[in-house]
């Protein structure tokens, strides 16, 4: 076993979802069968390889610190599922 | 002919001598999605007013001399490309009342190169998934056999082009999705060099690896559509400042005196025996047409699944943390705090599969666990890439099947996440390494169904992927079949 039960809770926390207990199983012996294919990359030595992070040559892109327009304050809010002047609302964060 | 069976090149010459109007063109387009759509559900969204409005703009800008390349003829765009007023989903509950208030970058362009927007096409939710069946808004069906996936994720752009729902689409790619369908529905499908094209607007899955890419019914077609979308954008910061050549000058340049890879590794157990004597046939097209085919070693291979599935989920996990119900999106109803709104906007609005990549990703970069997979997996990632730069070392261009199997039944594989992440094993090592790809039609199994050939080209050689994918295509005396529907 790579992961139990109580993992993928604790892992479900961390990634702000919920499952039920039989979804919980599900998962379990899911991610278990596929963290096992996983272990093939063992195999590999890798020793002072250096992780490749993305496929260009690019290494940071600068720009000018400009100031240019940005998306008006209404069109940011358009989409919101609930708004109280000109904020976003959601339920209360602390008791 | 019909209107919407023809190319964009052959619209081009109709358009511009008068032969035709795009609102002709755009009414043909739409007959064909009443007669059609129903079946195979290739769009999550239809945009048949604004089209048939930009269609009679279009046909004054052309009495007026103005024709650009895309003027007037009818595109689709995959539902996780931003348009500005029209609702892009990604094929998710927790974005299916999400109106983008900006356009994509590839939008503009293609608006600027003139093109009529028809629809939004169905995709696998968040592009996570190799047969569009993971959409909240239903399957899209392979038009060569309804009972049959359309590949994915970019499923319904792929089925938007092979039953002339439009005449070209966009999609994106990030482990095979473009070029898995294109092979699946028999078009051609393009994966550029990541940072060719601008992902401004594209909502991100995994952001090493997505790239956007064109969907088209012949190889010219992918040319004129590279030709729009490419070049640098300020606004993305991994988009290139690379010289974009005029793609269509290298259709008819051929590949003689070429050397062509065929990788040993891309041809094993498993891969269904009419997929390999399709593409061996082909490699006979390609050495009569001047070119030397040779043996070459992709030796890390077999770990390209593997790494992809840590990646990928890793980046996801990241991501889609932004879906929380605070800014845009479905929201879940009457939670007593915030982080209760959090988890059942969370658990609510986003599918099965997409839950099981989180997890997966999040697993992979918690505390304890980050060398063992995320970094281990970036390290084979560097081994992956550098097998590639050796091979291109020695050839011009590598020759591979693009999808181990013709499409699978529509069902088959939904229980099994590991069997149905296996249908990507030709395409992922492309998107890990960066580099363009490209699947073309390759000729059809027994029983009706199209195989795809995939050819894989150096960074910033699309200009290859062109040329050989042109020369194959005049060459390989394929007859072209079209879906009875």
């Amino acid at each position: 076993m790579k992961i139990t039960k109580e993992e993928v809770g604790y892992v479900a926390h961390l990634a702000r979802l919920e499952f039920s207990d039989e979804e919980k199983e599900k998962f379990t012996s899911q991610l278990n069968d596929i963290l096992l294919y996983m272990e093939k990359l063992n195999r590999v030595d890798t020793t002072g390889v250096e992780p490749l992070t993305h496929a260009t040559f690019l290494s940071n892109a600068f720009r000018n610190d400009e100031v240019k327009p940005s998306l008006p304050h209404d069109l940011s809010m358009a989409n919101a599922p609930e708004e109280r002047a000109g904020s976003f609302r959601v339920p209360k964060v602390i008791e | 002919m019909e209107l919407h069976q023809l190319t964009i090149h052959e619209l081009q010459k109709k358009l511009r001598g008068g032969d035709t109007t795009s609102v002709d063109v755009v009414e043909s387009v739409i007959r064909r999605i009443d007669a059609v759509e129903d079946r195979i559900h290739s769009y999550i969204t239809l945009m048949k007013d604004s089209a048939r409005e930009e269609a009679r703009r279009a046909d004054e800008e052309i009495r007026k001399g103005n024709a650009r390349p895309l003027t007037g003829i009818p595109i689709a765009v995959k539902d996780l490309i931003c348009t500005k007023g029209i609702r892009t989903t990604c094929g998710s509950k927790i974005l299916s009342n999400f109106i983008p208030p900006y356009d994509a970058t590839v939008v503009e362009k293609l608006r600027d190169a003139g093109a009529v927007f028809i629809g939004k096409t169905n995709m696998d939710e968040f592009a996570m998934g190799s047969s569009t069946e993971t959409s909240h808004f239903g399957v899209t069906r392979n038009p060569w056999d309804l009972d049959r996936i359309p590949g994915g994720s970019s499923g319904g752009s792929a089925t938007a082009v092979a039953a002339d729902e439009c005449i070209a689409s966009l999609g994106s790619d990030t482990g095979g999705s473009i070029r898995q369908p294109a092979a699946l529905c028999d078009v051609v499908g393009m994966k550029p060099t990541y940072g060719r094209v601008s992902r401004y607007g594209l909502v991100a899955f995994a952001s090493s690896l997505d790239q956007i890419g064109p969907f088209t019914k012949d190889v010219e077609d992918c040319a004129i559509l590279l030709n729009v979308i490419s070049g640098y954008d300020p606004r993305e910061s991994t988009s290139v400042q690379v010289e974009v050549p005029d793609f269509t000058s290298f259709l008819s340049e051929g590949i003689e005196g070429w050397t062509v890879g065929i990788p040993k590794e891309y041809f094993i157990e498993g891969i269904d025996p009419e997929v390999e004597a399709a593409v061996r046939k082909a490699i006979g097209v390609i050495e009569g047409l001047g070119a030397r085919c040779v043996d070459v070693s992709l030796p890390h291979t077999e770990y390209c699944l593997a790494v992809y599935y840590i990646i990928a989920p890793a980046e996801a996990s990241s991501n889609l943390a932004r879906y929380d119900g605070v800014k845009y999106g479905y929201r879940s109803k009457d939670c007593r705090d915030l982080m209760e709104m959090y988890k059942r906007t969370r658990s609510e609005g986003f599918g099965m599969e997409v839950k099981r990549r989180i997890m997966l990703g999040t697993y992979a970069l918690s505390s304890g666990y980050y060398d063992a997979y995320y970094k281990k997996a970036s390290q084979v990632r560097a081994l992956i890439k550098r097998d590639f730069d050796e091979a291109f070392q020695s050839c011009d261009v590598i020759m591979t099947p693009t999808s181990p199997t013709p499409a699978f039944r529509i069902g088959e594989k939904m229980d099994d996440p590991l069997q149905m992440y296996l249908s990507d094993i030709f395409t992922i090592s492309t998107n890990l390494a960066g580099i363009p790809g490209v699947s073309v039609p390759c000729g059809y199994t027994a029983g009706g169904l199209p195989i795809g050939l995939q050819f894989l080209a150096a960074h910033f050689a699309e200009e290859k992927l062109i040329r050989i994918a042109s020369a194959y295509e005049k060459h390989s005396k394929i007859e072209k079949r079209r879906p009875n529907l």
